[in-house]
């Protein structure tokens, strides 16, 4: 089960940070970043084995692949986004976390355009 | 889960505050910044070496180029 070794670590970080946040809160904030990212490449493996599924399926109901990729592309900007901003609103850096999150909506629209208008002329082509 | 990376820096972590404390009362005002900032440089060096594998282990899994 790997929900048991990641709770019990993050309760031995959780502990290592109360202790040497006292300190040097610089080397507590490292601490919870490099926890972050271990966890997230933990969880990874799982998520691309989803997505496999996931291609397949579309594959079989011949789903543009565009679109799937389109889709993968948003939320992994998503992901990356919330991290990184977690990260920074950890530290108490709540306008930089802002920022982070403001950035990753513009790519978040920009990556979208191209669906937004395929649906629009499927729309105009039923009209018509 | 590779927590190897995470007792290094919880490690250097409580160790720069121990030399930074002895040096301090020491008298020794410079030499423990300096202390402080080389652990920092140390431990930035790790978190982002595991970082970058992070990044482009998202970059392969969500086809983001």
């Amino acid at each position: 089960m790997e929900i048991l070794s990641v709770v019990g670590a993050g309760l031995i970080v959780a502990v290592m940070a109360v202790i040497i946040k006292q300190q040097r809160p610089e080397m507590a904030l490292q601490l919870s970043l490099a926890f972050g990212a271990l966890v997230f490449l933990l969880m990874l493996g799982k998520i691309s084995g989803v997505l496999e599924v996931l291609k397949e399926l579309s594959q079989r109901a011949s789903v543009n692949q565009f679109y799937l990729a389109t889709v993968l592309k948003i939320v992994g900007v998503a992901y990356i986004a919330e991290f990184g901003a977690q990260v920074c609103r950890d530290a108490g850096e709540g306008a930089i976390a802002a920022k982070i999150e403001f950035a990753a909506k513009v790519i978040i629209i920009v990556l979208a355009v191209p669906i937004v208008v395929a649906i629009i002329e499927s729309l105009l082509k039923l009209l018509a | 889960m590779d927590m190897g990376l995470i007792f290094k820096i919880g490690i250097a972590g409580i160790l720069v505050s121990i030399l930074f404390t002895v040096l301090k009362q020491a008298g020794r005002d410079e030499y423990a910044y300096v202390t402080v900032l080389a652990g920092l440089v140390v431990i930035l060096v790790l978190v982002v070496r595991l970082l970058s594998d992070l990044f482009t282990m998202v970059k392969a899994v969500f086809q983001l180029y």
